[in-house]
């Protein structure tokens, strides 16, 4: 097929590189330089699309991110797929493949368009929640179809096999935004030694130079753009970047840009990340984002044909593309009639020119005038006609205010219907910031409002939208940026030279946000207000009669700028009609809030090189090579990739566990416990700052001597345990649970930051420089023996709860005789890198005792079985030490008012009601309760049930033959012996006993032997 | 996202490095035994929310590790100052909050 709408004599596409591409199944062909967008219109092709919720025809509407209809699915395979892309945007690439998003079976041949067209006037906003609410078990029925019928892209199925990066960058001045503005600020600034980075959406600079005829310094304005590009590359300092959006201005001058380097390539790039997230922070930063036109709303505008104007000469000047046969152009402002003189010279009729206002006497109306076209003044175009392609349009008389339609409709033929009702300037990025943007009735749009950062604003964002000033005012804030960056004495004597232009003479423009009909809004042909939601002005107006009064509930209701355009081209007339509407002014309807993004972002960007295994760092101990080794099962503790249990081969894991913890009890285990928090804490008031952070007392722990302790939070509750050592007078050594070290150490620096300055103390992670393995059982003793020489293990002589220097395997190690298991047990911790071979020469040693390595899973079932708690498992924040039946953790004597001390007569933490840490015997042996099941009394009650209490830990036991859990229960300490009962969600009632905590050893011999 | 100058490191980060630890100048009573539950309760619970200037205790966590103090403002999120622990805020809310 030919390119019936391209033109030879315009255009900056390279016609010498022609490229083939595959839309909706058939082959067209473009040109290098070509967006989908221009290359479809250069082929005639009017429908890209059907809409959200009637299934209406749509094409293509603008030439850029406010293009609502071109939304395309882009990739010829699952894994190259890219959803949602605005055809306008995207730049074509030989072979490249795209579908249109919606419609079904295809666009051309729509089913749900039958029932769009059925259902067009029954479906009002609110459409889906009126209709589809009741019966409410019917909704995931209903939501199925819905989604179906209406649906953007369709997520990928496949891997993205591309790779993306992020770059951190620190400037002087970042400008977004490459168009007249951005040009002349990055010129200035540049010129002054400050370092810019300039970024623009598009695959050039220029903006609106590229299809402009306006000339700069007495040549095309493109050429000007060249020689600005060219001067800003031989700057040292300046860096630009080229099709990177803006797409998030945060706090202090902080925006992240998405380049897009390989997008425009091909679909598969190999050799370089596909795209970049850059995070500039900036000094200052200028936003010379430009503005939106506006279209024109009116009946059946929506039509394939019904253009923006701009958009229009953008596809003739900088495309070579005449999006139709025959033009009838409607405007509200003299800018509007520079598209029918472009029109006009690409060598296609004008049918007619259709001004809103009653006597515009503009340079262009006399330049169109003179070249004998017919011009409607005082006339709107209230009507599209055609199925789907505009084939005519209504003309009829307005009153001067633009309400009423004065007088009789004439028809008139035409193709193409281009339609100007003023700019909005693009204001999203100085809204990021939470400033609110004004209104300016003289431009007839919103402008950014005041800002705490440190912005300045250059044309058309400000509502400047002659060239002239446009270019002046990019040149000061350059300027005035530089300087501010701390660039004016430096450049003192930089000059920038003038840059002329004539701009056009033009008449006051009319603020015209709904073309009326003849008939009543609600009577009318659909007048679209926002495209890809579906959103009419009788809608609208609907929705302000249905009460809705704040602009964003009715944003919500008639999901106006909700789609992938977020309302770019829709939402200024959509606000203003629903202002009209309440017969409130503009400014005092508002706007909605627009947030990031400004365009799409892929997850891929935004995650760059932080995904699949380097999404999140993973720690190991120094042992972790001889797990692997071993087949462990591995749990993740934090970051932390803890041994969960050692499986023999045909083991599931209940036998595994089972065996690991039979043999701990019977003759040996081993545990790798360097994942335990190990803060070193030094200093002459070390001994005291414990006093006053554990709830024991520590004034007479001797040197070689350990001691559990139990930690608080200032409400009294339990938030971390573990043992500290006395290794110094001055030193000690703390251990916390493995996922509180972290935020111990930081609770520490708090109150010794904070409160305690005066005590001399320092803290120091030594979680890493510690291997620490625990060996454990009756014949632990034995294995130690055989390895560990400068020590005398005797318990005569090395105690339950000493610490002592000593040789293990030749190395220098700590052990510590402590015990989270009953039995009789020593921690050997030596410096990390030895690590694997003491572990290895503990193996070795206990071959002879058929040393048992365990895991996570074991430690649990082992110190469940003694009632040892896990702080964060059978604690979570509400559980005081007197709950948990530790009051002998809580040094009475101490002088200092402790932490958590003073919570503790607090009324509530007085009760003798409150839940209570016990034991839980379950009638049936072999069921384990599940943790979390909640306990109530009397399982026959109506629901909602008395709860009294939940289990949190809960296991098999297979020393002692049946299940055992821990649980908090309310009063659970008097209710010993009695029954209690664990409904499930799955209809099961478990019964259990309430017993002491204890349920092995329970006089706590085994350790001491 | 913030950028934040550490008191102690003596220069502007970003606030990935930082967590906010809640309000600043709370000091824990000299004598909580002596305290009524209401007054315990006002140190332990109780805590401002205001829309404007807030002096807020921070901690360069994944920098120098030291806490310091930083004067916000809640609406426009501008950090006015930051500040050692034992020193006063020169910027306050007029009538003085701090």
């Amino acid at each position: 097929m030919s390119q019936t709408n391209r033109i030879s004599s315009k255009g900056r596409v390279n016609r010498s590189k022609p490229l083939s591409f595959i839309f909706n199944g058939s082959r067209y062909q473009g040109f290098e330089g070509d967006t989908i967008a221009s290359a479809l219109l250069a082929n005639g092709i009017d429908v890209v699309g059907r809409s959200f919720k009637y299934s209406r025809p749509r094409g293509i509407t603008a030439a850029g991110a406010e293009e609502p209809n071109c939304i395309l699915q882009v990739g010829s395979t699952e894994a190259t797929l890219i959803p949602n892309i605005r055809g306008t945007q995207a730049e074509l690439y030989d072979g490249l493949t795209a579908t249109s998003t919606n419609g079904w079976p295809n666009v051309e041949r729509d089913l749900m368009g039958a029932i769009g067209k059925l259902g067009g006037n029954l479906m009002p906003p609110g459409f889906y929640y009126k209709t589809f609410m009741y019966p409410e078990s019917m909704w995931p029925t209903y939501e199925k179809l819905i989604r179906k019928a209406a649906g953007l892209g369709r997520v990928p199925k496949a891997r993205d096999p591309d790779s993306y990066d992020k770059l951190n960058h620190h400037c002087d001045v970042l400008i977004v935004g490459g168009g007249a503005a951005g040009l002349a600020a990055a010129l200035a600034a540049g010129r002054r030694g400050a370092r810019v980075m300039l970024v623009d959406e598009q695959n050039e600079f220029g903006g609106h130079l590229l299809h402009s005829t306006q000339l700069i310094n007495g040549q095309a304005s493109a050429q000007w753009v060249a020689e600005a590009v060219k001067e800003l590359r031989s700057l040292p300092d300046v860096q630009l970047l080229p099709r990177s959006t803006a797409n998030g201005y945060y706090d202090q001058n902080f925006v992240t840009v998405l380049e897009r380097r390989t997008d425009h390539l091909g679909e598969r790039v190999s050799g370089q990340s596909r795209q970049r997230l850059h995070r500039i922070r900036a000094k200052q930063v200028i936003l010379a984002t430009g503005a939106h036109e506006r279209p024109l709303v009116f009946g059946n505008n929506d039509l394939p044909g019904c253009l923006v104007a701009g958009a229009v000469s953008t596809y003739i000047n900088r495309y070579g593309v005449v999006p139709g046969q025959q033009l009838v152009l409607m405007t509200a402002n003299d800018h509007g009639y520079q598209t029918a003189i472009d029109w006009l010279d690409a060598g296609r009729p004008v049918a007619a020119v259709v001004d809103s206002r009653a006597a515009p006497r503009g340079e262009r109306y006399q330049a169109l005038k003179a070249r004998g076209v017919t011009i409607y003044t005082g006339h709107g175009v209230i009507e599209a006609k055609g199925k789907k392609r505009v084939s005519g349009v209504l003309v009829a008389p307005l009153s001067a205010d633009g309400t009423q339609v004065t007088g009789k409709a004439v028809e008139l033929a035409c193709d193409t219907i281009a339609s100007s009702g003023g700019w909005s300037p693009v204001v999203h990025l100085a809204c990021h910031t939470g400033s609110k943007p004004v209104w300016r009735d003289d431009i007839a749009g919103f402008v950014p409002g005041p800002t705490v950062q440190k912005q300045r604003l250059a044309g058309g964002v400000q509502g400047s939208y002659a060239l002239s000033a446009v270019l002046a005012e990019g040149l000061a804030a350059g300027r005035e940026a530089a300087v501010a960056a701390g660039y004016g004495e430096l450049a003192a004597n930089v000059v920038d030279a003038e840059i002329s232009t004539r701009d056009p003479k033009e008449d006051a423009a009319q603020a015209l946000y709904l073309v009326p009909h003849s008939k009543p809004v609600s009577r009318a042909p659909k007048q679209f207000v926002d495209y890809q939601n579906d959103v009419t002005a009788a809608g609208i107006q609907l929705a302000v009669r249905e009460g809705f009064e704040s602009i964003e509930h009715i944003k919500r209701y008639t999901a106006m700028g909700f789609g992938t355009d977020q309302g770019k081209l829709g939402n200024i007339n959509g606000m203003a009609i629903a202002a009209q509407t309440m017969n409130k002014s503009i400014p005092e309807t508002g706007t909605t809030v627009f947030r990031p993004n400004y365009t799409p972002v892929t997850f891929g960007a935004l995650a760059g090189r932080d995904a699949h295994h380097l999404f999140d760092p993973a720690r190991f101990t120094p042992m972790h090579a001889w797990h692997v080794k071993q087949g462990a099962e591995f749990e993740d503790v934090g970051q932390w990739k803890r041994p969960w249990f050692f499986p023999k081969a045909g083991e599931d894991m209940h036998q595994a566990v089972n065996r690991e913890c039979v043999a701990t009890r019977t003759s040996v285990g081993i545990m790798d416990a360097s994942t335990l928090g190990k803060i070193d804490i030094q200093g002459a008031g070390a001994r005291e700052f414990l006093n006053r952070i554990y709830t024991n007392a520590w004034t007479k722990l001797g040197v070689g001597k350990c001691r559990y302790g139990l930690m608080c939070k200032e409400d009294g509750m339990i938030f971390d345990d573990g043992v500290t050592s006395c290794i110094d007078d001055n030193h000690f050594i703390m251990t916390t649970t493995t996922g509180g070290a972290a935020g111990v150490l930081q609770w520490l620096e708090l109150w010794h930051q904070t409160e305690w300055p005066e005590l001399e103390v320092y803290m120091t992670s030594v979680t890493d420089h510690w291997a620490t393995m625990t060996i454990s059982g009756p014949n632990s003793r034995k294995v130690l023996e055989k390895v560990a020489e400068d020590v005398d293990l005797s318990g005569d002589n090395f105690k339950f709860m000493d610490w002592k220097p000593a040789t293990v395997a030749g190395v220098a190690a700590r052990i510590f005789r402590i015990s989270f298991t009953g039995e009789l047990s020593f921690e050997i911790n030596v410096q990390a890198n030895s690590g694997l071979h003491v572990w290895e020469a503990l193996m070795e040693a206990g071959a002879e005792f058929d040393i048992t390595p365990y895991g996570t899973e074991t430690m649990h079932v082992l110190r469940a079985e003694k009632g040892f708690i896990i702080a964060g498992q059978d604690t979570d924040g509400s559980v005081t030490p007197d709950d948990m039946a530790m009051g002998w953790a809580i040094g009475k004597q101490k002088e200092f008012p402790f932490i958590g001390k003073r919570s503790w007569s607090r009324s509530d933490t007085k009760r003798t009601d409150r839940k209570q840490f016990v034991g839980l015997k379950s009638k049936d042996p072999k069921t384990v309760i599940p943790e979390g099941a909640q306990i109530v009394l009397d399982p026959k009650q109506a629901i909602p049930m008395k709860m009294e209490g939940h289990v949190s830990s809960s296991y098999y036991s297979a020393n002692l033959g049946h299940s055992i859990a821990l649980a908090l229960v309310k009063d659970g300490l008097q209710r010993t012996g009695q029954t209690v009962y664990c409904p499930l969600a799955d209809g099961r009632v478990l019964e259990a006993e309430i017993t002491s905590p204890i349920f092995y050893d329970p006089k706590g011999e085994r350790q001491h032997v | 996202m913030l950028h934040i100058y550490c008191p102690h490191c003596g220069e502007l980060r970003e606030e990935e490095e930082f967590h906010c630890a809640g309000e600043a100048h709370i000091s824990r009573p000299e004598n909580p035994d002596a305290l009524t539950d209401e007054q315990w309760a006002q140190y332990l619970f109780f805590r401002k929310n205001p829309r404007g200037l807030h002096h807020e205790l921070w901690i360069h966590a994944t920098g120098c590790r030291k806490f310091f103090n930083a004067t916000r403002h809640t609406v426009t999120y501008e950090i006015k100052e930051t500040y050692k622990i034992g020193e006063q805020p020169q910027v306050v809310e007029q009538g003085g909050n701090a």
